[in-house]
């Protein structure tokens, strides 16, 4: 029998998951509509006032699209694990760091893309214009792709543990620090009109720092969750 | 040697003391009921496993 | 002397060795403690910047470094662990954890006892402090996540690869908590401009990082033996020579 190349066996698992994802669209709904009602409790709990929505829009929004990042975290690997196909794609001989990056850039696109595209919405909700909203757009374009790739290290750790929702939050959100950090910073600077671009670069590195580790902390976790 | 005039300086710490000796009190605590826990745990877990002993005979 | 460390890698075997280094180390970390107070509380003069408030470093400090110190060696005995599959570095990890944990939690305390009076407020965001505070969650969510799996091997290798993570985090989150504060001015507190220390100040600091050390090793090898008595009673009761000296140090 023919093998797959890597290239293809990764465009399979990411056409695979995407396909399931899309026969689940309800799950995707829930985490967009998450992000979206977290964002608007804010300015009911602050206050109206402009100005001070503005200050707060770039760390409210980034704190919902973590918070939205971390609810999807279970989906990840969980059903998979649940119908044993994670156990096969132990055994498939394409490196597992690989398919863990086919398996999470699928993740992203089906929880993390949905969070992009709507943060103009949201930005706009706290009265963001201009520059800072495209900043905005920019730094979570860079920075979901990262809580994803931080995040799956975590899904894989605590696969099939009793209380593995709470236990994932306490365990990746100090790895998202950073993250945040760069990417409410990102936009804050450029409503400060210091331009964001420091900031984006930092985000940047720190994907290519987590393309570049995760996977391969990834597939440790999950060779020890299903040893 | 000793920089303190009076024991009530020492115990004031220039108008600090509170948090002075706040600070040094919790530490004190802490590694004191750190190792109350150890002992309790050792007393249970040498417990433990002479129960499993005389239970195997 | 030629000393066979692989024969102390077995868990029964560390046992009576543990066993014997625990009354040295906490010996002489009761001394240096105590000569360490005495020079930090009694014998040190004041300083003139902070006042009296200064002599909340002679346990903050101690207690800030042991922290991050005793998570470089729990991540590094979690990588030995899961790089030689030996089941006494993931014992050591699993003992290491709690006083890291109490650690950072002292010098978060005495960090907000001596900020009140200093900065007049109990915490600021600093690099530091919040890389002191997340430091804490980690040590968290590595013993949680051990309690957590019932499988003593998964549990083991697991926590070892979330320490090993946390071991990069750490540094990430210190700059760029520095480089958010540069962002933000208005509230950044400088720390860095402390004065030349004194040396009699310093001998102290020393002493009492030194004594923090040395009770840590007392404490930590003490509690693998407990770990070791938890895990492995069958075969440590099975050997009757570990039996009699189990039941003579209690």
């Amino acid at each position: 029998m023919n093998q797959p190349g890597l290239w293809e066996a990764l465009r399979g698992i990411v056409w695979r998951d995407l396909l399931l994802a899309m026969r689940r669209r309800s799950d995707v709904a829930i985490s967009v509509l998450f992000l979206v009602i977290v964002a608007s409790l804010f300015p009911l709990g602050v206050g109206p006032e402009p100005a001070v929505l503005r200050t707060i829009a770039a760390g409210v929004l980034w704190v919902a699209a973590l918070l939205a990042c971390l609810l999807s975290l279970g989906r990840v690997f969980t059903a998979d694990y649940l119908d044993g196909v994670l156990e096969q794609m132990l055994l498939i001989p394409q490196p597992l760091p690989v398919l863990v990056t086919g398996k999470v850039f699928a993740h992203w696109v089906v929880s993390g893309l949905p969070i992009v595209l709507l943060s103009p919405l949201l930005g706009l909700q706290f009265g963001l214009e201009g520059e800072a909203l495209g900043t905005l757009i920019l730094s979570l374009l860079l920075g979901t792709p990262t809580l994803s790739m931080i995040g799956s290290i975590g899904a894989a750790l605590v696969l099939g543990v009793r209380g593995s929702g709470l236990l994932v939050a306490l365990l990746v959100l100090p790895l998202y620090v950073p993250v945040l950090i760069f990417g409410a910073g990102a936009v804050t600077s450029s409503m400060a009109g210091v331009g964001g671009e420091a900031n984006l670069s930092l985000l940047g590195a720190c994907l290519v720092l987590s393309l570049f580790f995760a996977p391969w902390a990834t597939a440790a976790a999950l060779r020890i969750a299903l040893e | 040697m000793v920089y303190w005039k009076s024991v009530s300086d020492f115990l004031e710490m220039g108008g600090y003391g509170l948090y002075v000796w706040t600070s040094f009190i919790i530490t004190a605590l802490c590694m004191v009921w750190e190792l109350l826990a150890l002992w309790r745990r050792r007393v249970a877990a040498l417990a433990e496993s002479r129960g499993i002993t005389r239970s195997l005979g | 002397m030629k000393i066979n460390w692989s024969k102390y890698s077995a868990p029964l075997a560390f046992y009576p060795l543990a066993g014997k280094m625990i009354p040295w180390f906490g010996t002489v970390a009761a001394l240096t403690i105590a000569v360490g107070l005495y020079i930090g509380l009694l014998v040190a003069p004041t300083d003139f910047q902070q006042g009296e408030a200064y002599r909340i470093i002679f346990v903050h400090v101690p207690a800030a470094w042991m922290s991050m110190f005793l998570y470089v060696v729990m991540a590094g005995w979690a990588a030995v662990g899961l790089g030689l599959n030996a089941r006494l570095s993931f014992m050591m990890t699993q003992a290491i954890a709690p006083t890291g944990a109490m650690f950072t939690f002292l010098a978060l305390v005495t960090g907000a006892m001596w900020g009140k009076p200093t900065w007049g407020a109990w915490w600021v965001w600093d690099a530091r402090l919040t890389s002191e505070l997340i430091l804490l969650f980690q040590y968290a969510g590595v013993m949680l996540l051990r309690t957590s799996i019932d499988d003593q091997r998964r549990a083991d290798r697991a926590s070892g690869v979330c320490a090993l993570v946390g071991v990069v985090n750490i540094p990430i989150i210190y700059f760029s908590v520095q480089w958010w504060n540069t962002l933000h001015q208005g509230a950044s507190v400088s720390m860095t401009a402390a004065p030349k220390m004194a040396t009699i100040m310093l001998t102290g600091m020393l002493l009492m990082t030194f004594g923090f050390w040395m009770y840590s090793l007392a404490v930590i090898l003490s509690r693998v033996r407990c770990v070791i008595l938890e895990r492995e009673s069958l075969q440590l009761w099975s050997k009757p020579s570990s039996v009699a000296e189990a039941v003579e140090v209690r």
